[in-house]
C-alpha cells in the first residue's frame, strides 16, 4: 500500500476507536461532564493527562524545532517537563482538596468573589484560546500533507488552501467527540491517543537509531550521533549542534524556559485533570505518571531531533542542494515541496547549508522524519494518525475548559444561577461549537510554528494563574484585592507585549510587516511572560498589604485544603486561634 | 484516623512539608536552570559518553531529574500524611465542595 492509502487506514482505524469511546462513555450529569464523576484510575489519568499535554506541539512541532536549534530547543523540553514539578508540588494536590470542577471555581470561592471568578473564567478562555490554535494549525499541517491528496480537488474548487480544509475537518472531530463525551469521554478518548502517539512518536526513532547505531533506545544511540553530527556540522560550516546560546541568548534560554514551567503548572486544562481522581494521594501519583509518559516522548524527542538533522545534512554534503531535487534517496524533498512546505524555489547550486535549513518549515520535520530516514510507509502513516491523535486530544480537552468556563463560572454561576443541570450541559456544548470555530479561524491565520503559538498561551498562563492560585494556597492573608489586580495586571501586560512584538506575523497580508518592537528588556515573546508573572507577585502583594485581610471563613479554607483529610470545626479553630 | 495518636501535630506536618517542598525546589532549579543552562557552555568541556555533559543535562538529564522529584514527593509526603493522622479514610476523599 502507497503512504496515502495507509495514512487513510490509520486515521480511519484510530478515529473510530476514539468516536467508540467517546459513545460508550456517554455522560449526561454535569459532575460527568466536567470532572468524569470522580472516578478515574490514577494510570489511566495520568495517560489522559499526558495526551491532554502533549499536543501538536509537542509532537509534531518540537522535534522540529529543537532540530533548527541545537542545544537552544532545551527551552521546550525543559519548560514542558519540568513544570509538573510545579504542578505536582505547589498546586495538584491542594487543588484536589478543594475539590471543584474548574480553575475559575477555586479562584472565586478563595477570593470569595464573582469577579474574581469571571476575570479568571476570561483568563482561562484566553490562555485554552491561543493553546487551541496551535493545534488547529497542527491538524492543517498533517492534513495537507498526507491526505491532500484527497482534499485537493475540493480545495481547488472552493477557492481555498488545502491546510484549510484540513483545519476544517480537524473542527469537526474536536467538536464530535467533545461534544459527545464530555470529560469521561475525553479522558477514556485520550488514554487510547496517547497510546496511538507514544508508539507513532517512538517506531520511528527506534527504527533509526537502530539502524544508525545498533542501539534500540534513541536516548543511547545518541551517544553515537551527537559526536557525527556536531561532526558534519563543522565540516559544513555551521556551529556546535550541542553548543548553547547560538540562537537565543542566556537570557532567553532562561526566561522561555522559566515561563513554559510555570506555564504548564498554571494550565487550566491540565490543572482540572486533578479534579478527575479520588483522593489527594492518588492526584499526587497521577502527577508522577502523567510526568514519566511525558517524559518517554520527551527523552526521544532529542534524538529524532538529531536523526532528522544528520540525514538531511549528510544528503546535502553528499548530494548538493540540487542533487537532493532529484535523488530517489530524497524523495520526501519531492512529497513535501508539493505542500508549500519546504521552499524548493529558493534551492540553487552552492547553497550554503543554513540556507537551505531555512527554507524547510519547522513543523514538517517529526512528520517528514520516517520517509527522511527511508521507513516503510505503514510507519509514515502511523505517525500522521499519531500526530492527530496529539493535535486532536489537546484540542477536546481544551474545549471542554473554554465550555465549563463560559456555561459553568458565567452563565451557570452569574448569569443564569437558576439553569437547570440539563441547560447548562446544553450552553456548554453550543459554546465548544462556537469556540471551535473560532480556533479553526486562528489555526487558517497563525501567529507563528505551532509550539511557538503555544509557547504564547504558556506565557499568558505563567501571567494569571500560577501567581494567585500558588499565593491562594500558601499565604492565607492574599485576598480578593490583591488576587483581582494581580490576575489583570499579569495577564493584560503579557497579551500586550505579546501583540506588539507578533501580531506582524498573523497580519502581513495587511501590509504591517515589522514588529511595534522585537524585545523587552532582551525578552522576546514567548519568555515576556515571566515579567509578566513577576508583575502579577508583585501587584497581588502590595495591592493584599494595602486591604483588609480575607474573611475568617475563607481562612479555614485555605487551612482545610493542606490537609488530606477532611478537618473538623474543632481542628479549625484551634488552628484559627494558634 | 481519631483514634489513634498520631506522631507528629498538623503544625509539624505543614512546616516538615513546607522544608521539603523547599529542598525539592532548590534541586529543581540548580538542575533546570542552573547546571543545564548557566553553567552549560563550561559544562559542555565534560564529555559524557559521548555527548557534552551540559547539553546532555538539558535535553536529557534535567528530565530524569524532573520524575524523580515528582516520585520523592510523592512517596515521601505519603508517609508523612500517615505521621501526622491526616490521610484520607481509604477511598473515600471528601467529596466536591465538602472543604468549605
Amino acid at each position: 500500500m502507497s503512504i496515502l492509502g495507509w495514512t487513510t487506514f490509520w486515521v480511519i482505524a484510530t478515529f473510530s476507536l476514539y468516536i467508540g469511546i467517546a459513545i460508550w462513555s456517554r455522560v449526561t450529569s454535569t459532575k460527568g461532564f466536567y470532572v468524569a464523576g470522580q472516578g478515574v484510575p490514577t494510570v489511566a489519568n495520568g495517560m489522559a493527562v499526558g495526551a491532554d499535554w502533549m499536543s501538536a506541539a509537542s509532537f509534531i512541532s518540537m522535534a522540529g524545532l529543537v532540530s533548527f536549534m541545537g542545544f537552544d530547543g532545551s527551552v521546550y523540553l525543559m519548560g514542558w517537563t519540568g513544570g509538573y514539578v510545579l504542578l505536582a508540588i505547589l498546586l495538584a494536590p491542594f487543588l484536589r482538596k478543594f475539590g471543584e470542577y474548574t480553575v475559575p471555581d477555586f479562584v472565586g470561592k478563595r477570593y470569595y468573589s464573582n469577579y474574581a471568578r469571571v476575570i479568571a473564567a476570561i483568563a482561562a478562555i484566553f490562555v485554552s484560546f491561543t493553546y487551541v490554535a496551535g493545534q488547529m494549525r497542527g491538524v492543517g499541517v498533517v492534513f495537507s500533507r498526507f491526505l491532500g491528496e484527497l482534499v485537493e480537488p475540493l480545495a481547488a474548487g472552493l477557492g481555498v488552501e488545502v491546510i484549510t480544509i484540513g483545519v476544517v475537518i480537524g473542527m469537526a472531530i474536536v467538536a464530535t467527540y467533545a461534544v459527545l463525551g464530555g470529560m469521561k469521554g475525553i479522558t477514556y478518548t485520550q488514554v487510547a491517543q496517547y497510546c496511538v502517539l507514544i508508539v507513532a512518536y517512538t517506531i520511528p526513532a527506534v527504527a533509526i537509531g537502530y539502524s544508525m547505531t545498533g542501539s534500540p533506545i534513541p536516548q543511547v544511540a545518541i551517544g553515537e550521533v551527537l559526536p557525527a553530527l556536531d561532526g558534519l556540522q563543522q565540516e559544513l560550516g555551521l556551529d556546535m549542534y550541542s553548543g548553547p546560546f547560538a540562537n537565543l541568548s542566556m537570557l532567553n534560554v532562561f526566561a522561555i524556559t522559566f515561563v513554559l514551567m510555570v506555564g504548564t503548572a498554571g494550565l487550566p486544562h491540565v490543572i482540572v485533570r486533578f479534579y478527575t481522581v479520588k483522593t489527594v494521594k492518588s492526584a499526587r501519583w497521577s502527577a508522577l505518571w502523567a510526568i514519566v509518559f511525558i517524559a518517554i516522548l520527551y527523552t526521544v524527542a532529542p534524538a529524532v531531533a538529531m536523526f532528522s538533522r544528520y540525514e538531511i545534512l549528510q544528503s546535502f554534503s553528499d548530494l548538493g542542494a540540487m542533487g537532493m531535487l532529484e535523488s530517489p534517496r530524497t524523495s520526501w524533498v519531492q512529497t513535501w515541496a508539493a505542500t508549500g512546505l519546504i521552499e524548493t524555489g529558493q534551492w540553487s547550486e552552492g547553497m550554503s547549508a543554513n540556507a537551505l535549513l531555512s527554507t524547510i518549515d519547522r513543523d514538517i520535520i517529526v512528520l517528514a522524519t520516517p520517509e527522511i530516514a527511508n521507513l516503510a510507509p505503514w510507519v509514515v502513516g502511523l505517525v500522521a494518525a499519531g500526530g492527530l491523535a496529539a493535535a486532536l486530544s489537546t484540542a477536546s480537552g481544551l474545549m471542554l475548559v473554554i465550555s465549563s468556563s463560559l456555561a459553568h463560572d458565567v452563565y451557570g454561576e452569574i448569569i443564569n444561577p437558576e439553569a437547570s443541570e440539563q441547560k447548562r450541559l446544553k450552553v456548554g456544548r453550543g459554546i465548544i461549537f462556537v469556540a471551535i470555530i473560532g480556533a479553526g479561524l486562528l489555526g487558517i491565520y497563525p501567529l507563528g510554528f505551532v509550539a511557538e503559538v503555544v509557547a504564547f498561551a504558556f506565557g499568558l498562563a505563567a501571567a494569571s494563574f500560577f501567581p494567585v492560585l500558588v499565593l491562594g494556597i500558601f499565604w492565607k492573608r492574599c485576598n480578593k484585592e490583591g488576587a483581582i489586580a494581580g490576575i489583570v495586571t499579569g495577564l493584560s501586560f503579557t497579551f500586550v507585549m505579546i501583540i506588539l512584538m507578533r501580531a506582524h506575523v498573523a497580519l502581513a497580508e495587511f501590509g504591517i510587516t515589522e514588529p511595534v518592537f522585537d524585545s523587552f528588556l532582551g525578552i522576546n515573546a514567548q519568555g515576556i511572560g515571566l515579567i509578566g508573572m513577576i508583575l502579577n507577585f508583585i501587584v497581588t502583594y502590595i495591592v493584599t498589604m494595602s486591604t483588609p485581610p480575607p474573611p475568617q471563613k475563607v481562612q479555614d479554607l485555605v487551612e482545610q485544603i493542606r490537609y488530606p483529610r477532611t478537618l473538623t470545626k474543632d481542628e479549625l479553630s484551634e488552628a484559627a486561634s494558634s | 484516623m481519631a483514634d489513634s495518636t498520631p506522631e507528629i501535630d498538623r503544625e509539624t506536618y505543614w512546616r516538615t512539608l513546607m522544608q521539603r517542598t523547599l529542598i525539592l525546589l532548590v534541586v529543581w532549579f540548580i538542575t533546570g536552570f542552573v547546571l543545564s543552562i548557566f553553567l552549560a557552555e563550561t559544562l559542555n568541556a565534560i564529555n559524557f559518553g559521548g555527548i557534552p555533559f551540559g547539553f546532555w543535562m538539558a535535553q536529557q538529564g534535567s528530565i530524569f531529574v524532573f520524575v524523580s522529584l515528582v516520585l520523592i514527593y510523592a512517596i515521601a509526603t505519603g508517609q508523612l500524611d500517615k505521621q501526622a493522622g491526616v490521610e484520607e479514610d481509604g477511598d473515600a476523599t471528601s467529596a466536591p465542595g465538602a472543604a468549605h
